[in-house]
């Protein structure tokens, strides 16, 4: 069964939301999503530009009140360690 | 590094990538031999590549990417990133090889990196059998010169796996150039400051829009930048840094009136917002009665020093000119507010400014 796991990356700048989205991407399993809510809106580049590197699917990315929300479906195509 | 069962696995490497052209280059010739390559990037706190740069308005139009994470989708390599925030200090602390023209300890950081991708490897489920960076000798005048090669190749403990595929030629072959992994004469002979080779590799291999960071990768090879971490230990009596520290002098006019404390004052709206984030762990001031900078004050601020600091404040207020600015207060708690008069120019010592 697939998870449904929350990244509070708030009042960081990046690339310090990509370093813990990559971090808790590790313990997840294929198929899991994980929500990453931001305040840098770098994140909108940084998280889309990783997940394309590593094999991660973005489900939706949407901004308001200053915060930044991407969704993100962890891949099943190995690369590296990501 | 594990050992190599024979030719049971292609063979791997792992290169530093920053972000600029010359760890591109580096990694894009080791891939076109045929190597499968990845790309680890370490975060320090000091990396140009945050966007704090775009945290001002008068960035905005600049592009919001991170160039190490680009370099990687040019190449189609996964890139591991590293926060290494907390070793990183003892570099910047107490480089044993001294620091460069600023706070930069260029030498001491380059060994550093090399040897903890050794131990990134080291500590890898999978098996890697050298390290790229894109150094060229003579590029830098610290870290990048003949001398140093082996002193970073030794010191890092990477020895003859450590290879620097833009100036290889120019250095005794490596262990991939012995062993055949890679050909030595597909490698290159560049050297010096100009950036001329590298631009015509760039173009040869179609990269068009890459980095060109006109001081480096890190702040600390910044002037004022360091001043402002030079001020930083001063004020405080010891070296020692937290990321907090090291975020905030990246923005913000930084004001020392007296020498137990100093005002951080915003320079515009999106540094303002950024320094929202800190008003929990700072006393900080913001004029009411016209538009104006919030302010944090760091350091040991007393009662009797809030006045000045308002009086500061206002001066880089829309009331600067006026008689009067109403400033509220949080200090210690309290919410307060303060009539005073906006300082003239000339009333801000120059010797205040960091």
């Amino acid at each position: 069964m697939s998870v449904l796991k929350q990244l509070d990356a708030r009042n960081l700048l990046c690339p310090l939301p990509v370093i813990r989205t990559q971090n808790m991407v590790k313990s997840l399993h294929p198929g899991d999503t994980l929500e990453v809510v931001g305040t840098d809106p770098g994140i909108l580049n940084d998280i889309p530009a990783w997940c394309r590197i590593s094999g991660h699917e973005v489900l939706e990315q949407h901004s308001g009140d200053n915060e930044y929300v991407i969704s993100l479906k962890v891949g099943d195509r190995l690369r590296g360690t990501s | 590094m594990k050992a190599r069962l024979a030719m049971k696995r292609p063979i791997k490497a792992i290169a530093l990538i920053s972000g600029g052209l010359d760890s591109l280059l580096a990694a894009k010739v080791i891939q076109e031999q045929g190597v499968v390559v990845e790309g680890i990037n370490f975060f320090t706190g000091f990396c140009v590549e945050g966007h704090t740069h775009a945290i001002r308005k008068k960035d905005k139009d600049k592009l919001k990417r991170n160039n190490a994470l680009w370099v990687a989708e040019q190449l189609d390599m996964p890139l591991h990133i590293v926060d290494i925030i907390e070793e990183y200090k003892d570099v910047v602390i107490n480089p044993q090889h001294g620091y460069g023209a600023n706070m930069n300890p260029c030498l001491d950081c380059k060994i550093f990196m090399v040897s903890k991708a050794m131990q990134w490897i080291a500590d890898s489920d999978y098996e890697y059998d050298f390290i790229i960076t894109g150094e060229v000798i003579g590029q830098r005048p610290m870290s990048q010169r003949k001398e140093t090669m082996p002193v970073i190749a030794e010191q890092s403990g990477a020895n003859d796996r450590l290879l620097r595929p833009l100036c290889a030629k120019n250095l005794p072959p490596t262990l991939p150039e012995r062993e055949g992994w890679v050909d030595r004469e597909k490698l290159f002979d560049f050297s010096g400051r100009n950036r001329k080779p590298q631009m015509a590799l760039a173009e040869h291999y179609g990269f068009t829009d890459y980095a060109q960071p006109a001081g480096g990768c890190c702040f600390l090879t910044d002037k004022n930048y360091s001043s402002k971490l030079a001020d930083l230990w001063q004020a405080r009596g010891e070296r020692a840094y937290e990321l907090d520290d090291i975020m905030l002098l990246k923005v913000g006019r930084h004001i020392r009136p007296k020498s137990h404390y100093k005002m951080i004052v915003a320079r515009e709206e999106g540094e303002t917002r950024f320094l929202q984030g800190y008003k929990k762990q700072f006393p900080h001031l913001q004029p009411i009665s016209h538009n104006g900078p919030l302010t944090l004050l760091d350091g040991m601020p007393t009662a009797a020093d809030l006045e000045l600091a308002a009086q500061i404040t206002a001066r880089y207020s829309q009331g600067r000119d006026a008689e009067s600015v109403t400033v509220e207060i949080m200090f210690e708690g309290e919410t307060s507010t303060l009539q005073v008069s906006p300082l003239a120019a000339h009333e801000i010592s120059p010797d205040w400014m960091i």
